[in-house]
């Protein structure tokens, strides 16, 4: 076919297109023009507006007239070493590690099946199941907690027909994890974070197991592993980075959390309900600004680390 | 393929029902009769709550500017990530690693973190705090929604169906309305309702930059620290998974052939 069979319209003619001409020839000036509205937005509105208020933690606060003092001082981020800030600081990394902990362990068996024994249609219905609750209302399923974690409701009534009253009662009277009940207790509001995070944690992990290769599970076998070892030294290894890429969102989403430490747990902050009285009530901008520093500085490490056990592979 | 270990599926089995239950005992509680606690097992069922919320003008104003927030950020979103994901999907430049991560950070960074630097920007600005105010936080960390979805996509379309039209005589802008848009259409449609979604659950960012208004989930927040009627929580609760969940599954349905995986980081 020669190319003068081709019926083909004329190409339009004018101002659109030798702007377009141009565009064509000049990709980096197109590749600008496409990026300069949401660099606008997030480079200069976002970006900008984090960066004076995370600055202002350099400035401290007058303690008589309640006012910021512009002057640079690291007063205000020794300030967070004080015991009681320290404690706060500590308490919220040891609720996001625990929270992290159970997440890996609740979410392995449902990716590990998901991702070796499911066929096409169970597999389908699996992510179905992790993705209803991972976008259902957030406030919703604090809520469905609530409910359940209440003195007077559903987990108190079920343990009582179970006969394990008596066991709920013994683990409330415990010293840390316990309260004078599960919806006041660190239990309760590790179940509602872990509850929260979970889905995060299921679906890089059975992404990174749909990545073991099958031929190494085969080889293992061949060589005369049992099922354990082969579990324990070729699948769990390669499942890792899975389960820090999903460790990276379940302990970030609860280290700057503040909503449900004010509906489920005791009365002791966490971080998030500290930055959020300080900047409130206490117009303390400059330490809540420190104390926000703290989940950044935090999360960079970890993502350091992730970055080297190839984390975001699985992600 | 072998059989999997009892003791794993009843594992499994029994983390997606831990995964779901909670959800079904909000559904539960619509019906009882109790309204000042959360008393187990509800002591009589009624359906009175559904006519309660009918009749309650605050919800509807809620609602009403939640579905408002939602659809201009949504919009917004849309516009900006796709000029993001148009510019980064295959640009190979200086600078391009940390623009893709500043595209992600909103969602990266504690919102608390988003929300509080967003109320000082505007205070500084000496903006009121408006619809407008909620809009731009929302549509914020809405673009790396669609941004995702919207990337995804255009590196699995072909370059050569782009050279193809420009060879055959279309400009730039004819091919993007032509070839481009139709081939990363359900893409869009698909991250839009995410946007959508999202931004209609919104609390962290909103209690920041909303004023006196509240939207949908403000109003969930102050009725869950001081319960008035509580069933009619549930009744809201019921409704706000309905409106969600539909255009998640729709979303679903309309990447699950493609490498986009929607969800990623809410």
């Amino acid at each position: 076919m020669s190319l003068a069979s081709l019926d083909l319209p004329a190409p339009r003619d004018g101002l659109l297109r030798r702007l377009s001409d141009m565009l064509v020839r000049r990709a980096r000036l197109l590749t600008l023009l496409l990026l300069l509205p949401p660099l606008l937005w997030l480079g200069l509105v976002y970006l900008g507006s984090l960066f004076v208020f995370l600055g202002q933690s350099v400035f401290s606060i007058d303690e008589f007239s309640g006012t910021i003092v512009r002057e640079p001082t690291t007063a205000t981020l020794l300030e967070l070493f004080r015991p009681a800030n320290l404690d706060i600081l500590l308490r919220t990394i040891g609720i996001s590690a625990a929270v992290t902990v159970l997440c890996a362990i609740i979410a392995f068996p449902i990716a590990y099946y998901a991702a070796r024994y499911a066929g096409p249609r169970v597999k389908a219905a699996f992510y179905l199941a992790v993705m209803m609750p991972l976008w259902s209302s957030y406030l919703v399923k604090v809520y469905g907690w609530k409910l359940l974690l209440a003195k007077e409701g559903a987990i108190g009534w079920f343990a009582g027909k179970l006969g394990l009253a008596g066991a709920l009662e013994a683990w409330l009277a415990l010293p840390l994890v316990g309260g004078p009940s599960l919806s006041v207790s660190y239990t309760g509001m590790v179940l509602t974070f872990t509850y929260l995070w979970l889905p995060f944690m299921i679906l890089p992990v059975q992404a990174a197991l749909e990545r073991v290769p099958p031929h190494l599970i085969e080889a293992a076998g061949d060589l005369g592993a049992a099922p354990g070892l082969v579990f324990r030294t070729v699948i769990l290894p390669l499942a890792m980075p899975g389960v820090v890429a999903g460790a990276i969102f379940t302990f970030s989403l609860t280290l700057g959390d503040y909503i449900v430490p004010q509906i489920i747990g005791t009365s002791a902050l966490v971080l998030g309900q500290a930055v959020y009285t300080l900047q409130g009530t206490a117009g303390n901008i400059p330490l809540a600004a420190a104390f926000s520093l703290v989940p950044i500085l935090v999360m960079a490490v970890f993502l350091t680390l992730a970055k080297r056990t190839g984390a975001f592979d699985a992600l | 393929m072998t059989r999997a270990p009892l003791s794993l599926k009843i594992a499994a089995i029994g983390g997606l029902a831990f995964l779901h239950i909670p959800l079904l005992f909000i559904l539960l509680y619509c019906f009882t009769t109790e309204e000042k606690s959360y008393a187990f097992p509800p002591p009589g069922f009624t359906l009175k709550w559904f006519g309660v919320v009918w009749g309650r003008a605050d919800i509807w104003a809620a609602v009403g500017l939640s579905l408002k927030v939602a659809s201009i950020a949504t919009v917004l979103a849309l516009i900006l990530g796709t000029l993001a994901a148009g510019a980064l999907a295959r640009a190979r430049f200086f600078g391009r690693e940390p623009i893709s991560l500043l595209f992600v950070l909103p969602i990266a960074l504690p919102g608390i973190v988003t929300g509080i630097a967003l109320r000082q920007a505007f205070g500084l600005m000496e903006i009121p705090f408006s619809v407008w105010t909620i809009v731009l936080g929302h549509a914020t960390f809405c673009i790396v929604v669609v941004y995702n979805n919207a990337v995804a996509r255009l590196r699995r379309l072909s370059p050569s169906l782009i050279e193809a039209s420009m060879d055959l005589g279309a400009d730039a802008f004819q091919t993007f309305r032509l070839v481009v848009l139709p081939n990363i259409g359900t893409a869009l449609l698909a991250g839009g309702m995410l946007a959508f979604a999202l931004s209609f659950d919104e609390v962290i960012v909103t209690t920041f930059t909303a004023g006196q208004q509240s939207t949908l989930p403000i109003w969930m927040l102050s009725e869950l620290i001081r319960p008035r009627q509580r069933p009619v929580t549930n009744v809201v609760a019921v409704l706000v998974i309905l409106v969600t969940f539909l255009p998640i599954l729709a979303a679903y349905y309309l990447t699950r052939h493609g490498e986009a995986v929607a969800g990623a980081g809410k």
